[in-house]
């Protein structure tokens, strides 16, 4: 665990293991047992896995069958978007047009931009508001133009970055009538916001384990029964003949606490978060007048506070506040530990400079009173300081 | 203090690191981030600029025990080193980026935001010593490692910038800091040397030329001529290809009336002629240079430079030539008392009074000795 002066806001990056996750895991760790072997201890591994599954299917509002075990959420992203391509344009070769919103993660862009260069996808990003919010009309128009050419539509249930939900429901009612499959990366919505899959109408739906309590190195897709998906790993075939390897039996246990736990406190939890947050981005403003807050203000992910800071690169703000005690992130993806202008701050309409100045601070199980009061008294001098550096 | 540690990912920015944060400094790492489209892996004899670079400086990081980022610099990098490289070798003179990179990059672009950052130094695992004196000076010394001497790269800080550095390796010879990075456990211990210029992939630096410089080449090719007859011995395929003094790779198909080499004397890149001629014709007694830097107490125009220890090198890992040396404004004339071969243009003439350096110029022009002033 972190010493106890570190004042970590990091946790949509990953959060720490609830006890009940650890609990889960830990009991599992001495227990030998291929959850695919025929005898009594497989037969015990195998109970455990699918006693998990089962775990996960209530708390998600999904059949047990239809939960497919993975390493995590960027293979379940990949999966779903590479084994519906896959399996659509099997059925019908003119299903080659992949809708997305351009502010996806990149385990769903970069394999979007894969399928484009290798496999004769064509994908089409549609923009966002200012907040990030999808344009529900471009979509629209995206499907009427040529409904049966859509092999598959990925709109992510709320953005990891600036933490703004999107209209997952007003997709679906889009898709649906032309049988068009949506999956849907929630790997940063499960605990945080209401996710009931069988209600969303989304045929497929990433989540991972590390977000939401459990252990890192697990996560899962959950895929309606009726939808056919192409494999990417191949062998034994262990999870619905889609996904191959060894299950890591004390993980998916670990995992599959963590998500009960969470999706129970969800309401609690995101109210207790929302004043947190509101009290961190009052704070701040308090101290840096200017700061901005990006996302939609109201209609976003209770922990997420994603903040601008004119005149400041956000990769000094972060060493500083570091050198503190204080966690946070830019919040965009790294080259060779280089922060990169953000995908979703430039869809968003910001400048390259204007996106560079931002921070993410995300709240989670651990935040207290004590963090904001921490973020507060630091922030003005960092800001400062981060400004001077700029000019 | 409060040191940034500029950690390239080879073993003597390692070890730089680890000695000043042994010497109690507060240090934090700083990898430099200066190529725009960063290989995964290092190839040949470049030191740094892969993503395997700049993990090796996060892998020194850990085992010291000190924070690590890395800071994006190749917007900087490629305004102020890469096109003058290419500027410089379309003027026809040959540039030294490592010097210029020191100047602008370094010393100048990462001293400034470490200041402000709230930082009182940048520490490099340059081979060089700076002093302070009794009077409260600051003074450029060389390594005592005389082989791995890094001062002449150097000859461009000024009195701030130098207030602002630590060159801890400096007392120490090359293979003692390897021994002490296999002692600190610092995997990179083994890492060979790098010697090419870093962001020359490959090292073929013509080929880097012929396609980066594409238009702001000052010539397509030329013709390349013989110093004593004038004749034409063959033809090239752009000036930039050259460098004063350069033996190897001229292709002129048959030997030199008098069997022996044949070296570039002179480069004109408008015209596209290179002159070549036999070796004692590289000669020169003058340089003269623009562009001035002080390291410490500048000196006034109009002054005069003597004495037996005074010396000048005129290239990197280049020998001391004793001289004199005449302040201009902004600009240096030095008289070598031991004549130099070899001395291109965009070159740095650094001037030395015994181990300390004085100060340094860009070289603009040099005299031949056989044929006089030329350049």
């Amino acid at each position: 665990m972190n010493d106890s002066r570190t004042v970590y806001l990091d946790h949509a990056a990953t959060t720490p293991m609830t006890d009940v996750a650890v609990e889960a895991m830990t009991a599992h760790l001495r227990e030998v047992g291929n959850a695919s072997s025929l005898h009594a201890s497989g037969r015990r591994a195998r109970r455990v896995v699918e006693e998990s599954r089962e775990t996960v299917a209530q708390a998600l509002g999904c059949r047990p069958g239809e939960v497919v075990f993975t390493s995590g959420g960027t293979e379940a992203d990949n999966l779903a978007v590479k084994g519906l391509y896959w399996s659509r344009r099997d059925a019908d070769p003119r299903r080659i047009r992949i809708l997305a919103t351009a502010v996806e993660h990149h385990a769903v862009l970069d394999a979007l931009a894969w399928l484009e260069e290798h496999e004769g996808a064509v994908v089409e990003l549609l923009p966002v508001d200012r907040d990030g919010r999808l344009e529900i009309e471009a979509l629209r128009a995206a499907v009427a133009r040529e409904p049966e050419s859509v092999a598959l539509i990925t709109v992510m249930w709320a953005n990891n970055e600036v933490g703004t939900l999107q209209p997952v429901t007003e997709v679906v009612a889009i898709a649906g009538p032309h049988g068009i499959p949506v999956h849907t990366d929630a790997v940063q919505a499960v605990g945080a916001t209401p996710v009931d899959f069988a209600a969303s109408g989304v045929d497929a739906l990433s989540l991972s384990g590390h977000k939401v309590g459990g252990p890192q190195g697990v996560g899962a897709l959950v895929v309606r029964r009726e939808v056919e998906l192409a494999a990417l790993v191949h062998g034994g075939g262990q999870e619905r003949d889609v996904r191959s390897g060894t299950l890591d039996v004390p993980a998916i246990a670990g995992f599959a606490a963590a998500v009960e736990l969470a999706v129970k406190q969800q309401s609690e939890h995101a109210a207790r978060l929302t004043a947190l947050r509101d009290d961190l981005v009052a704070a701040v403003r308090r101290a840096v007048p200017d700061a901005v807050l990006n996302g939609d203000p109201v209609d976003r992910l209770p922990g997420n506070a994603h903040l601008s800071f004119p005149g400041c690169e956000g990769d000094s703000l972060l060493m500083l506040l570091d050198a503190r005690g204080i966690e946070c992130s830019t919040g965009s993806a790294c080259s060779a530990g280089v922060p990169q202008p953000s995908h979703v701050l430039l869809a968003m309409g910001r400048t390259s400079a204007g996106a560079r100045s931002s921070l993410r601070f995300s709240l989670g199980h651990t935040s207290s009173a004590a963090d904001v009061e921490a973020v507060a008294g630091a922030i003005g001098a960092v800001v400062e300081r981060a400004r001077a550096a700029r000019a | 203090m409060k040191v940034v540690a500029a950690m390239s990912g080879g073993v003597d920015s390692a070890v730089a690191a680890a000695r000043a944060a042994e010497a109690g400094h507060e240090v934090t790492g700083i990898h430099l981030a200066l190529s725009r489209n960063p290989k995964s892996y290092r190839t040949g004899a470049r030191g740094c600029c892969t993503i395997e670079d700049a993990n090796d400086a996060r892998r020194a990081a850990d085992v010291i025990g000190i924070p690590f980022y890395v800071w994006d610099l190749s917007d900087r990098f490629h305004t102020d080193v890469v096109e003058d490289f290419m500027d410089t070798y379309a003027a026809g003179q040959t540039p030294n980026p490592c010097l210029r990179c020191n100047e602008r990059i370094k010393f100048a672009a990462v001293l400034d935001k470490a200041l402000a950052l709230g930082f009182d130094a940048v520490a490099t695992g340059h081979y060089a010593s700076v002093h302070t004196t009794a009077g409260g000076d600051v003074e450029l010394h060389r390594a005592v490692d005389g082989a791995k001497d890094q001062s002449y790269v150097l000859g461009v800080l000024d009195e701030q910038q130098l207030r602002h550095s630590l060159f801890p390796l400096g007392d120490t010879p090359k293979p003692q800091v390897r021994a002490e990075a296999a002692a600190r456990g610092l995997l990179v211990a083994d890492k060979p040397d790098s010697h090419d210029i870093c962001f020359v992939a490959d090292g073929d630096n013509t080929g880097w030329l012929r396609e980066k410089l594409g238009d702001r080449a000052p010539n397509q090719g030329g013709e390349i001529v013989d110093d004593l007859t004038g004749e034409v011995l063959g033809e090239h395929s752009g000036t930039y290809g050259f460098t004063i003094g350069q033996r190897k790779g001229l292709r002129l198909g048959h030997p030199a009336p008098d069997g022996r080499p044949r070296y570039v004397l002179d480069i004109e890149p408008v015209s596209g002629t290179v002159t070549v001629g036999p070796r004692e014709r590289l000669a020169v007694d003058r340089v003269e240079g623009d562009r001035v830097r002080w390291c410490g107490r500048p000196l006034e125009a109009g002054s005069v430079l003597a004495g037996d220890d005074v010396t000048v090198q005129l290239r990197a890992h280049g020998a001391e030539h004793r001289a004199v040396v005449h302040v201009g404004a902004d600009t240096l004339r030095v008289d070598l008392l031991e004549h130099a071969e070899g001395i291109a243009p965009g070159q740095a003439v650094v001037v030395y009074d015994g181990t300390r350096v004085v100060g340094s110029a860009t070289i603009t022009s040099t005299r031949r000795v056989t044929v006089g002033a030329s350049q």
